[in-house]
């Protein structure tokens, strides 16, 4: 099957529904001429002109809230936020307007909007630059939430992000737009609330979330040398989240590590920890580990850095640790 | 056509005075706001309604001036202080009333209240209970207009609090930017909830703001539909020829302050007599008059109308029923 880029991967998506369906459109700073800062929209300014590939003012609020107001009268935004961490200027449009505005009017409105955004920390852009905050908007009811970890998923899950008639909130990882894999070239999409075994093992279960899973599959490939099966599974999507699949692999292992960039506290893996409980505590042999971003800032230095962000070597100690 | 800086204009001084029609129309819209509107401050000093209220009172001139220029088709958003706004763009009082008394017959099945009654099928895109949360929201709406190529245009009410707020300023370059079709009805009514103007901005006229973003801005006595109408009517069919925003602030005062039971201490006594001297109802019925557009004897009999109308509102919301608690968990997603 061919390879390509998870950028490339983006914009092919938007591309096919772009294509698909004229009220699709994108708005947000940069994404026309310029191609988008990680370059996810290449090509497509050039494809589909400025008034489809709509290049913003500097406006967090007005990007959003005009994506909401243009879904509510017949089109199907997909708004960009150049970082997660600008999303608290928008912040109002999203949790309070297109999250609620359906539910408050009593089922009137539809809201079919996405609001594609990245995260992740691992090249030095420090506190403002690099949060993972999918937490906050898994918070608030009436937004679902996507963090896809490869080419294959960000494709199948934007598409289906786009056809969805609810508020998406479609979540990039920074480091993840240059890894490669395996998108075939027919048309594919991926449902919501789907995890994804993404190697079955049966001694831990590690849960893990966006550039995360590629970190749980380095740790699963050192610890297999020693002989420890470590099953990784992507929820892919934290709203709706798949449980079951979690839970079902929890009774194989009876150990569950939950790994993010987030901040650990009331980050997602608390709330999937609690789910785990709730359904499946008497499957569990020993207590859950988060192996989560600790609850600071994230700091320049790339010593300070890594030190706050998890990685693989982390994983492998916290998996001898319950085994 | 108004430029950049702020005039007030006087009524009968400019075109664009509406048709016999339209002022007739314009009388019952005023009318049905004012009866409704302190019928819902009755059931709610009686505790009849829970929550609480941000009353229309005293502004019923600009809601019904300005959307009395409006298609059918045309889009508003509207505000905490809403119940005008909507009246205004054709709700029915029944359902209305009805979610005011938090019944499964309102129109947000009791979900909303006060501050989000809407019907999305007469084009009102939320009232909302976020200051200037709309204001986006519009803005987007007259992209969506204007990318469908359908000839709508968007009002989009806020108030002078709101107009200090960042979406006011991001929403208003943006449609400059984009020669979008809206127009901003900045509704002055001297308060942000308990801040006077002179202490919440350095303005007197909010219209100059317009020339921050590059478009026309007037200021006009919102105490007078046909001042309204005038300032108003001109900038929608601007908007309609692709020829961009403009930014009307209607002054205006909100009689009861902030919410129904404010005591509004801060407010003079002689400011609230004042601007209650200026009531927009009588004064525009003294028009009609003089003009010969209605008789006394007509709009005794619109008052009457109205009043059986608003009393069978409040009938059907009272004998309507309750959603179930279960029923919280519907409306969220399909």
């Amino acid at each position: 099957m061919r390879q390509i880029l998870y950028k490339e991967a983006v914009a092919e998506a938007l591309g096919e529904e772009m294509l698909r369906d004229d009220r699709v459109f994108l708005i947000g700073l940069d994404i026309g001429r310029f191609g988008g800062t990680y370059k996810a929209t290449q090509g497509l300014w050039e494809r589909f002109g400025e008034e489809r590939v709509r290049d913003t003012p500097l406006s967090e609020a007005a990007i959003a809230g005009a994506a909401v107001g243009a879904a509510m009268t017949g089109l199907r935004p997909v708004a960009e936020i150049m970082y997660i961490d600008f999303i608290t200027i928008a912040m109002d449009q999203i949790a309070n307007q297109a999250a609620k505005l359906r539910y408050m009017s009593g089922g009137q409105a539809r809201i079919p909007v996405v609001f594609r955004t990245q995260e992740g920390a691992g090249r030095s852009s420090a506190a403002q630059h690099a949060q993972s905050l999918e937490a906050w908007l898994a918070h608030i009811p009436g937004l679902k939430v996507v963090l896809p970890s490869t080419p294959y998923d960000v494709k199948g899950l934007l598409k289906t992000a786009i056809r969805d008639d609810a508020p998406v909130v479609f979540i990039e990882h920074k480091l993840l737009y240059n890894t490669r894999g395996e998108v075939p070239e027919e048309e594919y999409l991926i449902p919501f609330g789907k995890a994804r075994v993404c190697r079955e093992g049966n001694g831990v279960t590690v849960v893990a979330v966006s550039r995360m899973v590629l970190k749980a599959l380095d740790a699963a490939e050192q610890l297999e040398k020693d002989g420890i099966s470590v099953e990784v599974i992507d929820p892919r999507t934290v709203v709706p989240l798949d449980i079951d699949t979690i839970v079902e692999s929890v009774k194989k292992t009876g150990r569950l590590i939950i790994t993010h960039e987030g901040y650990t506290r009331c980050g997602v893996g608390a709330e999937i920890a609690a789910q785990v409980v709730e359904k499946g505590l008497y499957f569990l042999e020993k207590p859950i580990k988060r192996v989560c971003g600790l609850n600071v800032p994230i700091p320049f230095a790339p010593v300070m850095e890594n030190f706050v962000i998890p990685d693989s070597a982390a994983l492998v100690r916290a998996v001898k640790e319950i085994l | 056509m108004p430029g950049a800086e702020a005039s007030t204009i006087a009524a009968d001084h400019r075109p664009n005075i509406p048709s016999d029609e339209v002022m007739k129309s314009i009388y019952e819209t005023m009318v049905k706001i004012r009866r409704f509107e302190e019928r819902a401050v009755e059931l709610f000093m009686a505790q009849e309604l829970p929550g609480f209220l941000h009353s229309y009172l005293g502004q019923e001139a600009v809601a019904a001036g300005a959307c009395a220029c409006l298609r059918e088709d045309d889009y508003i958003t509207s505000t905490h202080r809403g119940h005008g706004h909507v009246i205004a763009k054709g709700l029915r009082l029944d359902r209305m009333m009805a979610e005011l008394l938090a019944k499964a017959t309102g129109y947000c099945k009791g979900k909303g209240g006060s501050m989000h009654i809407t019907d999305f099928s007469k084009g009102i895109l939320g009232a909302n209970g976020i200051v200037g949360g709309g204001i986006p929201i519009a803005t987007g709406a007259a992209l969506s207009a204007k990318l469908r190529k359908t000839q709508q245009v968007v009002v989009c009410f806020f108030g002078d609090g709101a107009s200090n707020q960042g979406s006011f300023h991001e929403a208003a370059n943006m449609a400059a930017v984009w020669s979008l079709p809206i127009v901003y009805v900045c509704e002055n009514n001297l308060y942000a909830v308990s801040t006077a103007q002179e202490r919440h901005q350095r303005i007197r006229d909010i219209s100059v703001r317009a020339t921050a973003f590059g478009f026309g801005g007037i200021s006009v006595d919102g105490n007078d539909p046909i001042t309204v109408y005038q300032a108003v009517s001109p900038a929608v069919e601007r908007a309609r020829k692709g020829e961009g925003p403009t930014l009307v602030e209607c002054k205006t005062y909100k009689w009861l302050g902030h919410y129904v039971g404010d005591p509004g201490a801060y407010r003079p006594k002689e400011e609230v007599a004042a601007w209650k001297a200026k009531d927009p109802v009588p004064r525009y019925e003294r028009y009609l008059e003089e003009h010969g557009v209605m008789s006394r004897l007509e709009m005794e009999s619109v008052q009457g109308r109205v009043k059986e109308e608003v009393e069978s509102a409040v009938d059907f919301g009272r004998r309507s029923p309750s959603p179930s608690p279960h029923d919280a968990l519907q409306d969220l997603e399909d």
